[in-house]
């Protein structure tokens, strides 16, 4: 199951930047375009090992700036920076509190576009950045937030229906029975 | 199970300078290379929106096709007047321009392209075009729309090409100003947006007679610079104001294309 685990991390990475690429409907009415990879990293670093995390932030940097003018690399570190410091912690975090995933997905999706804006400028290049970007951060870092406990419900579906059913033990023993009345 | 956190740590860190510090030639070419990944998907959403499109021809009623039928005839023939003047205007100007040993001009030679992806970040202006090497696209090859300019090729694979947009900080364009007679008032570079949020305003720098610039002028390219022909619009002036302490001027420039629904574009070949 880790294995399958992996791969549906990096399918749906993908895929999120494919739909970034090619579906413009929030960019045509907010302005903004929607960044999906932070929240599916702060899922992979709950719910999988370091590979998996590793795996995610190199591919889905690569992935991302290959269709984007940022120079090739960049959106790597910010990706693998957030599953590093969620992974560090995850004995601390209760995965499965709602709570818990929204907090760890707005600042997962807060951070990742400056710190990439950050790796930009010191890498000589100069991306758009005005008043405006004040907007596009927040909606950016709302709307990836609520992503997680989708990315967490949409993985349950996947594995409910793919994996094996469990098996619920039942704590009656027959030869424990206390049988009330005369025989 | 620490100590392959740190592992994987420095392979990351090593693996992003090395990505990094790649040529630029080279960094290129493996951008184009896992781009193509996506080309099937792509492909698939492009065909996909023209059979929703045709779906959705399918039922637009008689009575407006009819209609629009109308227009676009009587349209036609307004055009085809209209060329008539143009191809008098045609010979005189090559007539003219012979008589005082001007160089001759070359028509536009354009090809047609649709827009299949557009930058996921958004601090840059790009999109994705899918015409490529094979179809003859280099770079810098101006790209425009029926309105207006729309930027320039910036980088060419086999099959697609990036085409950096007008506002981009990477798409610089030599502009001039014309009035109402269609006489050079006064002349700029566009650089930059005018807002990180709205993709078809951009500023006008480099005014040399800012008090004759006026709103609803039209912009059009000069041939400065080499990238772009003359004449092809951009757009309208919306305001001129002045920054650095009154030292320097801006306008704030309409662009003629709607760039937030760039779908089908023109390459104008060598």
């Amino acid at each position: 199951m880790t294995a399958l685990n992996t791969i549906f991390i990096l399918v749906l990475a993908f895929l999120a930047v494919f739909v970034e690429a090619s579906f413009g409907t929030f960019r045509r009415f907010l302005g903004v375009q929607v960044d999906l990879l932070p929240g599916l990293m702060v899922y992979a670093s709950l719910s999988s090992g370091t590979a998996t995390v590793t795996l995610l932030a190199v591919l889905g940097g690569l992935w991302f700036d290959s269709l984007s003018a940022n120079r090739l690399g960049v959106s790597i570190m910010p990706l693998f920076l957030i599953g590093f410091v969620v992974q560090q912690f995850r004995h601390l975090i209760l995965r499965d509190q709602k709570y818990a995933q929204l907090v760890l997905g707005f600042s997962a999706s807060g951070f990742a576009p400056l710190l990439t804006l950050l790796i930009l400028f010191s890498c000589g290049a100069e991306p758009m950045i005005g008043w405006g970007f004040a907007w596009q951060w927040f909606v950016m870092t709302v709307v990836g937030g609520l992503m997680v406990p989708l990315y967490f419900r949409l993985f349950g579906k996947v594995y409910r229906t793919l994996g094996y059913e469990r098996i619920v033990e039942t704590s009656f023993r027959e030869d424990r029975e206390i049988e009330r009345g005369k025989k | 199970m620490k100590r392959r956190h740190y592992i994987a740590f420095a392979v990351v860190i090593v693996l992003t300078i090395i990505v990094l510090k790649l040529p630029p030639r080279a960094a290129t070419q493996f951008k184009l290379a896992i781009s193509s990944f996506f080309l099937p998907l792509l492909g698939l959403a492009s065909s996909s929106e023209k059979i929703a499109a045709k779906a959705g021809n399918a039922v637009v009623p008689r009575k407006d096709l009819l209609k629009d039928n109308e227009q676009l005839h009587r349209e036609n023939a307004e055009l085809k007047i209209q060329l008539q003047q143009h191809d008098e205007f045609k010979r005189e100007n090559e007539r003219l321009r012979a008589m005082l040993g001007f160089q001759k001009r070359i028509p536009w030679n354009i090809r047609p392209a649709h827009v299949i992806a557009r930058d996921p970040a958004n601090w840059w202006r790009n999109v994705r075009i899918d015409r490529g090497k094979r179809d003859g696209l280099r770079a810098d090859l101006p790209v425009l729309t029926a309105d207006g300019l729309v930027g320039r090729v910036s980088e060419v694979s086999e099959t697609h090409s990036r085409v950096v947009l007008l506002g981009d900080p990477s798409c610089p364009v030599s502009a001039m100003i014309l009035d109402a007679k269609n006489e050079k008032v006064d002349g700029g570079v566009i650089r930059s947006g005018a807002s990180v949020l709205n993709e078809s305003m951009v500023e006008l720098n480099f005014l040399r007679n800012p008090d004759a610039v006026k709103p609803g002028q039209v912009v059009v390219t000069s041939d400065l610079g080499g990238t772009y022909p003359a004449g092809i619009r951009i757009g309208e002036i919306v305001d001129v104001r002045p920054v650095d302490f009154g030292l320097v001027h801006i306008a704030r420039v309409k662009l003629a294309a709607k760039m937030n629904l760039l779908d089908d574009v023109w390459v104008m070949m060598p």
